[in-house]
């Protein structure tokens, strides 16, 4: 028989029992339509965190202090820093691969401008901040290396610091804020950069001259991270093996002694985001897969049952001349048509859930043509696998048998 | 005998039904001549349906040699057995056996499906011509299920000669079927046998056997007795004697 002739008559086959058709169809067309809103979802996600962490900026080197450690004992990370201001000029001077530092002093304080107060961070650093981060300000400009010498009593203020104490979408330049009651003036606001991945408000932030808010606000001589930058992309790792061995040499650290700090690259923390995402999409992905499996489960289960019921019919088409083949080919091609047009209607509802969910929870989505072949060829593998048993029993059966079948 | 179109010899059949054997049929020397009328008669477990399940190519005999159409059939496999009987056989049920929510002319299409020698149009146009052979022409896009009991087995008739084959097996075609309607169907099997289609029937009506012209009995496996029918009746003779049962119920 002909692939033409298998396709009529499987599809008349199909044709004769609709609402069973569709209804073994459904299992497979809520598995695809799963499987692939969670991917677009976790890949929405992922993305999102991934645009996150650019916006940190660009070529960024982190230097966080390490645990410190007496003889075995380690203490907590971040528990004692060892980095300085010192620290920090030195390595721009010393790593030609380094273009821009700062080092980063932060302190939650409260803040007063006329009747209104706010507490958020207040974060001391040098004017190129703005470079490393790449943090642009709406009004106003930085505060100048001037201000960075004299600690002078300056700030910018970020959209949501600026919106609580002045009202929403004001611009207040000029005015003066009270930091722990130290008259700060605005010159600055920054921005906007949204929501961080972790849900935390970027915008929530007082930038200040690192020397001010060192001496004025936290009475501290250390710094609590460097920012720095590289001169291009290339050079990431160049400087940041510039940085660990110049900071080893400066901290005066033996050989068997471990770093005192921790050099992460924007990479690397992309990497690590990157890869909590995809578990998570994972996860999500394979409750969908399970969900597949069972409709494949229900195609074996009905196509079964329509073995059985059309033993007569399987007796019939043998006794005019069918062979087994002619047989298992008709059973297994409709097991196939069920689960590949569940697969097609399974993709169009997934991409439809997908959107109305983006539209709904505000989430973005990202449906990935990768995502629908996956779903749509699992789905086809489910057809072959989970029709081949029963489409084996029909054409084993004995003609004879199957004519006298009641 | 040169013009056999069936030939059986020494045909035996056993059963194992769990320790038990059964001795279906015990073994039988049958000519059947091409072109010819018989009819297959015997009580039920005489084995007439077991012989006509392997001369129709369903089952094989457990020993013994089957010649069809001088192909000695007792020697292929499943796959050739069903394109035999695709191409050479015709089959008749007793249940007529159409598939349901079909309709009738796709239900003569049916065997020309599997021979993969016809287009679309070849086939319907021999479907069409083989209902038009049984009268039914006018129905042909009614569902199986539409049609009455005597228009199915002619729907049957005519999805068993569709393929031009050298036989037409008819097991009890009318078995389901009134007197009228019984005589109207061998009419149309006597009808094809003069255009030289060999029919080989299975009844236990002696009235139906009357219309062959040689009856074979069996009786516990072995054939007990061949019968040359003398007076044949023909069919479309006897038909205007019958009332129709609408007369019947007038009268």
């Amino acid at each position: 028989m002909n692939i033409l002739n298998v396709l009529r008559v499987s599809y008349r086959s199909l044709g004769r029992n609709k609402l069973r058709s569709f209804l073994t169809m459904l299992g497979i067309i809520i598995g695809v339509a799963a499987v692939i809103a969670m991917l677009a979802i976790g890949q929405g996600a992922s993305d999102a965190v991934q645009q996150q962490i650019a916006g940190l900026g660009t070529n960024v080197v982190i230097v966080f202090p390490f645990a410190s450690r007496q003889g075995v004992v380690r203490f907590q990370a971040g528990s004692t820093s060892r980095l300085t201001e010192s620290d920090a000029d030195a390595i721009r001077a010393q790593c030609p691969a380094v273009e821009y530092v700062t080092p980063v002093v932060r302190v939650v304080a409260q803040i007063i401008a006329g009747a209104q107060n706010w507490q958020t961070q207040v974060m001391g650093v040098y004017p190129d901040f703005e470079e490393i981060r790449n943090w642009p300000v709406q009004a106003g400009g930085y505060f100048t290396d001037t201000d960075e010498r004299t600690a002078a009593k300056v700030c910018l203020l970020g959209q949501t610091v600026a919106d609580n104490l002045f009202g929403s979408g004001s611009v207040p330049l000029g005015a003066t804020v009270q930091i722990r009651n130290l008259p700060f003036k605005v010159v600055g606001v920054l921005a906007s950069k949204g929501q961080s991945a972790m849900g935390q408000d970027n915008d929530d932030i007082v930038i200040a001259p690192f020397s001010t808010v060192q001496q004025k606000l936290a009475g501290t001589i250390y710094a609590n991270l460097l920012f720095a930058s590289a001169i291009s992309s290339r050079a990431v790792s160049t400087a940041v093996d510039e940085i660990s061995q110049f900071l080893r040499i400066k901290h005066n650290l033996r050989p068997w002694q471990s770093d005192d700090f921790t050099v992460r690259t924007q990479t690397e923390i992309a990497s690590t985001a990157d890869a909590t995402t995809k578990t998570m999409t994972m996860l999500l992905a394979s409750v969908a897969a399970i969900s597949l499996i069972v409709g494949g489960i229900g195609i074996m289960n009905i196509m079964l049952v329509s073995v059985t019921e059309r033993t007569r019919e399987i007796g019939i088409r043998m006794a005019v001349g069918a062979r087994g083949a002619d047989v298992l080919t008709q059973f297994l091609v409709e097991a196939m048509s069920l689960s590949l047009a569940g697969g097609i209607i399974g993709v169009v509802l997934g991409v439809l859930t997908s959107k109305f969910v983006s539209n709904l929870q505000k989430w973005p989505i990202v449906i990935s043509p990768q995502s629908i072949a996956l779903a749509f060829a699992f789905a086809a593998v489910i057809g072959i696998f989970f029709g081949w048993y029963p489409a084996r029993k029909a054409a084993n059966l004995n003609p004879i048998e199957a004519l006298r079948y009641e | 005998m040169a013009d056999a179109i069936i030939s059986v010899r020494h045909l035996v059949k056993t059963y194992k039904m769990g320790d038990v054997e059964v001795h279906a049929l015990r073994g039988i020397n049958i000519e059947i001549v091409r072109g010819e009328f018989l009819a297959i008669m015997g009580a039920s477990g005489s084995g007439k349906s077991t012989f006509m399940n392997i001369i129709g190519c369903l089952d094989t005999p457990s020993s013994g040699e089957y010649f069809l159409d001088d192909v000695q059939v007792s020697r292929l496999n499943r796959d050739e057995l069903a394109r035999l009987r695709n191409r050479k056989l015709g089959f008749v049920f007793q249940a007529f056996n159409l598939l349901p929510r079909t309709t009738a002319l796709e239900n003569v299409e049916l065997p020309l499906l599997y021979s993969d020698s016809h287009s679309t149009a070849q086939r319907r146009a021999k479907a069409m011509e083989a209902l038009a052979a049984v009268g039914l022409a006018d129905r042909a896009g009614h569902y199986s299920n539409q049609l009455s009991g005597g228009q199915q087995q002619r729907v049957a008739i005519a999805r068993s000669l569709v393929n031009d084959p050298v036989v037409i097996l008819a097991d009890e075609p009318t078995g389901n079927l009134d007197t009228r309607t019984s005589v109207e169907v061998i009419e149309i099997f006597q009808r094809l046998n003069e255009k030289g289609i060999t029919v080989v029937l299975v009844t236990h009506e002696p009235d139906i056997a009357g219309f062959s012209e040689r009856n074979i009995v069996f009786r516990d496996g072995k054939v007990s007795k061949v019968i040359e029918v003398e007076n044949r009746k023909l069919a479309s003779e006897e038909l205007p004697k019958l009332p129709l049962i609408v007369d019947e119920i007038e009268s």
